[in-house]
């Protein structure tokens, strides 16, 4: 996002110059107040879970939760690498699910908006129909969840993580809109030297497309690594969550999470700093989307606004 | 005749046809067999029976619904918070967006919109686990700073009036980064002559703002705000479950047809009636977007959905 303000020379008489001089300082002034107090408004709340994860337990027992650490600890943190099992499991499992996912997700979509963005293909419109249909009118969870429950049998798998999120019309609208945009001459060029429909896919449109692949792929990723639903829905296995859940777990059940820390070490109940555990997990199952997001967040603008373009 | 013609088509596209089945299978198998599944919603269910044995019950389901009142309940609370949604956000995003493309610090601009991108990021869990920081009883910050300037301390988690005003904050918070991101794509992509012809003829910056930037992001703003119309029989379910859960005391400001269908189905083991609600939401939701659709062919036929 280039956006300089445009750069006007103003070509008025002089007192009008300073007129409209003085109402520029203004709107600087009321743009550089409101903009920090709305990123403040953004940014805030997670200032405040950092450093309630950086209270000492018995001060928020005592004062409640506080912008600055009254009494600094790393009790909490401390706690949470000490007996990890749980929570590593966690992560395995939503690093394993958003790889995956991601994987064949991107694939089958890229393979997908390939076909649908051919215009030789006689059928385009009638399957883009098929997939498009989708999103207007639905069965409901009800349906759905039984179906996946009692009739696909996939109550506590690895696969009920990856499936049901595999693909999205979307992503497959937003790619083929991308690849419609490749020059034919390149893909009838390849037909003309004897290549078929899936290796001009793979040795030609998928290269091309790497800016949208990207995009459409990091996409993928979040949504895998920031479910919980399918497991809310799906999962009661502990062994089997993945970390947005556990987290959700976590935050809706403490006693759990004591009983399971005790049996992995022997920690007394009292030990445990509820609330600033709390605080300190939220931290470390969000951090890494912190930490990355400002580097991959150009992807996330180019796919909303070719999908505010495209709808 | 006819006949040996679709199947040289058949051959001629053999390869993509074959490239386009995992999707066609998803679909069917995700989308369109549990389409066929609405037929619960005039069934009595039992689990022997199943989807397709269980005995019919005409319109019993969807009378409970109705005669309970829950039906009149969820349904107001959906379009009610998506229509707030719909108004607050956008003219927060306007107005950051047009703030960001005014403003003359490039690296100003860039941390702040990096900042208000933030929560998009994040997911509905953690901004519950937030909710949970800022709006607990007992060590809650809301708490914290009304005892603070001597005030007593508010019980929100059991108290409904409160909860329409969190939730289009949380929204406005939620959204912000991105909606801002589409405007300012909008506003980018305005003709810089007209700010310049508006300059000679001796307008101020607001003048020009309320002129030439505001009118040229109606388009968009249409738009956006009749596809969302379309959407306003589907709540988030997401962000109600996180923020409020299963928290009956705050049902009747908080519940929505999305988190009802749930609750229906895996606390309340009411089947039938789920299926029901779930089936109302998906006509409603039909019909409002054809009818955005139709209203935004109507007024730029090449930004229809179809």
């Amino acid at each position: 996002m280039s956006t300089m303000a445009p750069n006007l020379q103003p070509a008025a008489k002089p007192e009008a110059r300073k007129r409209r001089s003085m109402d520029r300082l203004l709107l600087q002034i009321i743009g550089y107040i409101a903009l920090t107090l709305l990123a403040v408004f953004c940014l805030f709340p997670f200032i405040l879970v950092i450093s309630s994860s950086l209270t000492e337990e018995s001060k928020i027992i005592e004062n409640g939760f506080q912008l600055i650490p009254t009494a600094f600890s790393l009790e909490a943190y401390g706690i949470l690498f000490k007996y990890p099992q749980e929570m590593l499991k966690a992560y395995g499992i939503t690093i394993s699910v958003t790889l995956l996912g991601t994987l064949f997700g991107l694939f089958l979509t890229s393979m997908t908006a390939y076909v649908l963005a051919r215009k030789d293909f006689k059928w385009r419109s009638h399957f883009s129909f098929f997939f498009f249909f989708t999103t207007l009118f639905s069965g409901g969870l009800v349906p759905w969840y039984l179906l996946i429950v009692n009739y696909l049998d996939l109550k506590d798998t690895l696969i009920v993580l990856i499936l049901p999120m595999l693909m999205n019309v979307f992503y497959i609208i937003v790619m083929k809109s991308f690849m419609s945009s490749i020059p034919e001459a390149i893909i009838e060029s390849a037909k003309i030297d004897g290549a078929g429909d899936f290796s001009i896919f793979l040795r030609f449109v998928i290269p091309l497309s790497k800016p949208a692949l990207a995009t459409i792929g990091l996409f993928i990723a979040l949504g895998y690594w920031n479910d919980w639903y399918n497991a809310l829905l799906f999962i009661s296995n502990s062994d089997l969550m993945p970390l947005q859940y556990y987290l959700y777990r976590l935050l809706g059940n403490m006693d759990g999470m004591r009983k399971a820390m005790m049996a992995a070490g022997a920690v007394v109940s009292s030990d445990i700093p509820t609330e600033s555990l709390k605080m300190a997990m939220t931290i470390v199952a969000t951090g890494p989307i912190m930490i990355v997001y400002p580097f991959i967040q150009r992807y996330f603008v180019q796919g909303l606004t070719i999908g505010a373009v495209k709808g | 005749m006819k006949q040996s013609g679709f199947w040289n088509d058949v051959k001629k596209y053999k390869v993509l046809l074959l490239m386009l089945t995992p999707a066609v299978l998803f679909f069917l198998l995700f989308a369109y067999v549990p389409m066929a599944g609405i037929v619960l919603a005039f069934k009595q269910y039992n689990y022997t029976g199943g989807v397709f044995g269980s005995p019919w019950n005409g319109l019993d389901n969807f009378r409970f619904f109705f005669d309970s009142g829950d039906a009149w309940r969820v349904t107001r609370n959906t379009a009610l918070y998506n229509i707030a949604f719909i108004v607050v956000n956008n003219v927060v995003q306007i107005f950051a967006a047009i703030l960001l493309f005014e403003v003359a610090g490039k690296w100003f601009r860039k941390i702040t919109q990096t900042v208000m991108f933030l929560p998009y990021f994040i997911s509905w869990v953690v901004v519950g686990a937030i909710a949970y920081n800022l709006f607990n009883f007992d060590y809650g910050t809301i708490n914290v700073l009304l005892n603070a300037i001597g005030l007593e301390s508010i019980d929100i988690y059991n108290t409904a009036a409160y909860w329409p005003v969190i939730l289009v904050i949380v929204s406005a918070w939620k959204t912000l980064g991105y909606g801002t991101i589409m405007y300012l794509a909008a506003i980018t992509s305005i003709d810089t002559e007209m700010y310049e012809a508006a300059e000679i003829d001796g307008a101020n910056v607001f003048q020009r703002i309320r002129k030439i930037t505001i009118p040229n992001l109606y388009p968009t703003v249409i738009i956006l705000v009749l596809l969302a119309i379309g959407n306003i029989f589907r709540g988030d379910f997401g962000m109600f479950y996180n923020m409020v859960g299963n928290n009956g005391l705050l049902f009747s400001s908080t519940d929505v047809i999305d988190t009802f269908v749930f609750r229906m189905l895996t606390t309340s083991n009411e089947i039938g009636m789920s299926a029901a609600a779930g089936f109302y939401q998906s006509i409603l939701g039909f019909a409002t977007i054809m009818l955005a659709n139709y209203a935004v062919r109507k007024y730029d036929k090449d930004r229809a959905l179809f």
